[in-house]
């Protein structure tokens, strides 16, 4: 569908990724910032409501939650950690090539960010696979065993509020690890485009934005890490 | 008293609709004028539908007893008219439709900042309303709109998680809408147009995106909860486990209070340019008008806990929740005053979108304060859960929002469609909407003092007089509704063409061609004058006015 | 055919709630009909009489804006102040206020008396004398709502609500569950019956074939072991339960707490959730599952009746 141009300067004096709606590209930059500034509000509410209703659970059960908090592995939920911190380093490069017009280096950063997305999906996989293995899953029935054990002699007491948290714990790791899949999908996008040479000084805006959901989604995992992972005092690591 | 028919006919000038033919074009549109087309389009059949589950609803209550349809049945009716009219009616429908197709005129723009998420949203719509209308094909959902737990999330047999997508989904048009509005207002406002030119339909649906913005979220994590709990038979509203069925209703309620003012602020923006065209002033008091719709949607998230009254929150709760409810009052109370001041010396012409403003300014008036009766703690122990609370929401939604949709649909529907609609039918069918309305709903206060509890299928012979009113008042409402669909699907084949502006408006969206070229104006326009520049600052023309 | 603004007025707070509301409503009519007035009025004195009329402009004034902010806002704080008055007293029973249970499931009512009467979807209580009402849900959410008196209180699973009133009128007023429960959320309805004093004595007293709510409780304290630890005459592996009702126990985590109704129910169904110092946690089994709220309440009842020290002994078993 062709549009018409009355209104529009001539092609030939403005990029051809202006969209006809705006005035100037940077007009359209400011937009999408903003947008995806817009957009991660969004997402902090929708997050938030959960650890909202997980502060509350909290508060009611201090004990129960730290007892549920050692069967998390912190030796995974660590790497995932650095491995997320190291991904989004990876992203603000590639954000800072695509901004120096640096293809190559584009290119090469969005991929180490897609190994290293990658890589904490995998790690994820393992954990929950290991709770599965621990019967600590209670969102399956068959699947939940919180009886004292010589290692956790003091832990059947709280075995129905750890079954809360263990349902946080899915839910909130598992609708991160969504929005992590989602940005994976992105950068699979971006990459596409960069390797179309679509990026340049004058216009890297998707590079730009979703760099920002990237970082948004780490940040995410940094607030999940110690509210469920390091509760209370004694901790196993490795 | 209409000048609308005075203009000459214009030619069949290029504009939005017939730029392009073919489904198509209408389909894969980026414009947002289209865009606004298909939304008025589902929004009226979804109106529709639920209008349908009223329909059923009054009938079944015309006698105390529950005889038309089983319980089961009943409760599903309720629900269904709730679900359906909350989130893909009411949510929706302003901004959606008027706000998508006049925000970015009223500003001077060619555009949202994002067309396709624009388009994207629609489709967002659509498919949620699958989701629903497929939740009520079927076999329905019996939770009420409000899903209340342990209900919904344990004891419901209903389609209660395919309902909650249907809304979930719903919810992300919405977020998407706003998120649109709140950067095209920011970012694409012609030169000239500052934030205190802003008319003031551009003030309530900016403040409306930043509730949906922030509220919408979480009412889909809370749903998200929900259907989480139903799929895995656990969850963290259990209270086997030591989880909190009241947890439920903070989480809900926390986006839903909000989402009322979602509902009535783009309809408040409605009435503030129906005020100041039909009486040819300026608006009195623009900045506390502006003001006030920001304060609603920052209050409006305070104030949730005076649903939960009698859930055994806590006195202190309760008492901060009653006090902060008063306070959200304030800015609708001087929004009606400053409407009412508008009209002061004036020169007010009769024009059907002007009788629904009148309409507004009363029922919105008593809606508003009934609110203040629910809001009181000793009186809301006693009228909470029963019908005063169904009288007073529907007079805001209805009386409220639904007359100013009516009233904005009426105003512009030269604007959107090049045509006018027949004004001696149109007023009649607002009076038998208002006089319908008022039938159906004010008993309802008195049943609800009395006693009848809300959501009942069957109920004690002494309401039956009350309940038979309101039955009737429903059916002269139904007419009321359907008599524009009727007018105005006619008037785009039959009705005379409009001008550019027939009731000499001010506004950006007057200064172009009616139907609108596809990129709105030929020019970007320059702004040198604030809004609803009405007539004369010094010279009184107004020999004929007395003191 | 008449048609009643309010109900009957029967408790000792309606009147208050109505005049409250006859208030709100004064209000509201005045205000509604000024803006009507008003708006009626500018829109025929100030209708347009020639197509060309261009009124001048007035753009506001601020001494209007703050006054007719702050007169509502004053007015609203009246409704506010009222409103919380009556509210304070709903939250407040008298101590000498007599105890009736409400067990709320889908879809009935299930009421039991401290001397043991039941009854399903009735309720009876005596003129003049303040009623506190236990609820507790078996369930989903239901709200125990009896208009004549103006009162109402949901009744939420997991965990028990307390209401109370003055009936003040011989009668017999509608029962409602106020809080949507499902398929037949409205037939969940039923009947208080207001009796003068003596008509109730002796009412209560005819009923209750299974011994007193006490009593009932004691057996169900045989029949689940608890005598097995909780002696009532000496130490046993758990805390002794003479005395306990209403006093302030110190926990094992430092924390001291009110023996109340919900203590009880929570220690019976979770017992480590609160372990009074000096024991162990988890010893107590839980009993999730196993009673009923009903049974619950009689339990609790038992488990109050030993609070006067030198009570009668229960003659039901000790091991």
């Amino acid at each position: 569908m062709t549009e018409p141009h009355s209104a529009v300067a001539e092609h030939a004096e403005h990029s051809p990724y202006l969209r006809h709606h705006f005035d100037n590209m940077e007009q359209q930059f400011d937009s999408a910032t903003l947008g995806m500034w817009v957009f991660l509000l969004t997402e902090i509410m929708f997050f938030g409501g959960m650890f909202g209703a997980y502060t509350v659970y909290r508060s009611m059960y201090p004990e129960a939650f730290a007892s549920t908090s050692m069967h998390m592995n912190p030796a995974f939920g660590a790497a995932n950690t650095a491995v997320l911190i190291v991904s989004s380093l990876t992203m603000a490069l590639a954000v800072r090539s695509a901004r120096l017009g640096k293809q190559q280096a584009l290119q090469m950063f969005l991929i180490l960010t897609m190994i290293f997305g990658i890589a904490f999906l995998v790690i994820k996989g393992f954990e929950y696979h290991e709770h599965w293995v621990d019967m600590k899953v209670p969102l399956f029935s068959g699947h939940w065993d919180y009886s004292n054990t010589p290692e956790f002699p003091h832990q059947a007491q709280y075995s129905h509020q750890a079954q809360i948290l263990f349902c946080f714990y899915f839910f909130m790791t598992g609708f991160h690890a969504l929005h992590m899949l989602v940005g994976v999908g992105l950068m699979t996008t971006i990459l596409m485009m960069a390797r179309r040479g679509i990026f340049s000084t004058n216009y890297f805006t998707p590079v730009e934005i979703s760099g920002l959901y990237w970082h948004f989604v780490d940040i995410v995992w940094i607030f999940l890490f110690p509210l469920l992972y390091l509760i209370g005092n004694a901790r196993k690591l490795i | 008293m209409s000048t609308a028919l005075q203009t000459p006919e214009v030619a069949e000038t290029p504009n939005y609709l017939n730029s392009e033919y073919g489904w198509k074009s209408w389909l894969f549109t980026k414009d947002h004028k289209r865009i606004a087309v298909l939304y008025i389009i589902s929004i009226t059949v979804m109106f529709f539908i639920g209008g349908i589950f009223a329909s059923l609803i009054r009938i079944e209550l015309l006698t105390p007893q529950g005889d038309l349809v089983n319980s089961d049945t009943y409760n599903k009716f309720f629900t269904m008219h709730g679900i359906v009219m909350v989130f893909f009616f009411l949510i929706p429908s302003i901004p959606a439709t008027l706000g998508n197709f006049f925000l970015p005129m009223q500003i001077g723009a060619k555009d949202l900042a994002f067309p396709r998420i624009n388009l994207l949203s629609w489709y967002i719509y659509i498919a949620g309303a699958i989701f629903a209308l497929s939740a009520i094909v079927l076999g329905g959902v019996d939770t009420g709109w409000t899903f209340y737990t342990p209900f919904s999330s344990t004891y419901s047999n209903t389609f209660v998680i395919t309902a909650a997508v249907g809304v979930f989904i719903a919810g992300f048009s919405s977020i998407l809408t706003g998120l649109n509005f709140i950067v095209t207002v920011h970012k694409m406002r012609a030169p000239g147009m500052t934030w205190g030119r802003l008319p003031l339909f551009v003030w309530a649906n900016y403040a409306t995106s930043l509730i949906q913005v922030l509220g919408t979220p979480v009412v889909a994590i809370t749903l998200a909860l929900v259907g989480l709990e139903r799929a895995f038979h656990i969850g963290i509203f259990d209270p086997a486990i030591g989880g909190d069925p009241i947890l439920f209703q903070h989480m809900f309620w926390f986006y839903s209070h909000p989402a009322v003012y979602i509902m009535i602020l783009p309809g408040m923006g409605v009435i503030s340019e129906l005020v100041t065209c039909f009486s040819r002033k300026s608006i009195f008091g623009y900045s506390f008008i502006a003001a006030s719709s920001l304060g609603i949607a920052i209050i409006g998230f305070l104030v949730w806990g005076h649903h939960m009254f009698v859930t055994g929150m806590s006195m202190y709760a309760s008492l901060y929740f009653s006090l902060l409810t008063m306070l959200v009052a304030v800015p609708s109370a001087i929004k009606v005053f400053n409407w009412t001041a508008t009209m002061f010396r004036g020169s007010i012409s009769y024009d059907t979108p002007m009788l629904y403003a009148f309409g507004f300014i009363g029922l919105f008036t008593i809606g508003g304060l009934t609110g203040l009766f629910l809001a009181t703690l000793g009186v809301d122990v006693h009228v909470t859960d029963t019908y005063f609370v169904v009288a007073h929401f529907h007079y805001v939604m209805v009386g409220g929002m639904v007359l100013a949709y009516l009233g904005g649909m009426h105003f512009w529907w030269p604007k959107i469609t090049g045509r006018m609609y027949p004004e001696g039918w149109a007023k009649f069918a607002c009076l038998l909407v208002f006089a319908g309305f008022n039938l159906t709903f004010f008993p309802q206060f008195i049943t609800g003092y009395l006693g009848q509890p809300r959501r009942y299928h069957a109920y004690a012979p002494e309401f039956q007089v009350l309940n038979v009113m309101s039955t009737a008042g429903a059916s002269v409402l139904g007419l009321g509704y359907v008599i524009p669909l009727i007018y105005f699907l006619w008037s785009m084949k039959y009705g005379p063409k409009a001008g550019n502006n027939p009731w000499n408006a001010k506004g950006l969206e007057w200064q172009t061609t009616s139907p609108p070229p596809t990129f709105n104006f030929e020019q970007t326009p320059i702004v040198t004058e604030d809004a609803y520049a009405y007539g004369s600052e010094s010279a009184p023309e107004e020999a004929h006015h007395h003191d | 055919m008449q048609v009643p603004l309010f109900p009957e007025a029967a408790s000792s707070i309606a009147r208050q709630v109505d005049y409250l509301y006859a208030y709100l409503s004064v209000v509201t009519i005045v205000m509604t009909g000024l803006i009507f007035a008003v708006v009626f009025f500018f829109a025929i004195k100030y209708r347009r009489k020639s197509p060309n009329e261009t009124p001048r402009q007035i753009h506001g004034s601020l001494v209007l804006e703050i006054t007719w902010s702050i007169i509502p806002f004053i007015v609203m704080l009246s409704f506010f102040w009222w409103g919380a008055e009556i509210f304070f007293a709903n939250a407040s029973p008298p101590s000498n206020a007599m105890d009736v249970y409400v067990v709320g499931k889908q879809w009935m009512w299930k009421i039991q008396y401290p001397e043991g009467t039941r009854e399903i979807n009735e309720l009876h209580v005596p003129i003049g004398r303040p009623v506190k009402l236990t609820l507790a849900s078996e369930d989903v959410i239901h709200s125990f709502f009896i208009p004549a008196f103006r009162i109402k209180h949901d009744v939420v699973p997991g965990r028990y609500d307390t209401m109370w009133f003055t009936a003040t009128k011989p009668g017999r007023y509608h029962i409602f569950c106020a809080e949507y429960c499902g398929t037949e959320h409205s037939g969940m309805i039923g009947w208080v019956t207001v009796m003068n004093d003596s008509d109730y004595e002796n009412w209560v007293a005819s009923g209750g074939t299974e011994g007193s709510m006490a009593q009932q409780g004691e057996r169900l304290f045989e029949q689940y072991g608890c005598s097995t630890c909780h002696q009532t005459e000496q130490q046993g592996r758990g805390p002794n339960l003479r005395g306990l009702y209403g006093s302030r126990v110190q926990l094992s985590d430092g924390r001291t707490v009110l023996a109340d109704d919900s203590f009880i129910r929570e220690s019976i169904l979770n017992p480590n959730a609160k372990v009074t110092a000096g024991y162990r946690p988890d010893v107590m089994p839980t009993f999730q599952g196993q009673v009923s709220e009903e049974q619950l309440l009689q339990m609790i009842v038992y488990i109050k009746s030993l609070a006067n020290p030198g009570a009668p002994a229960s003659t039901g078993g000790r091991q």
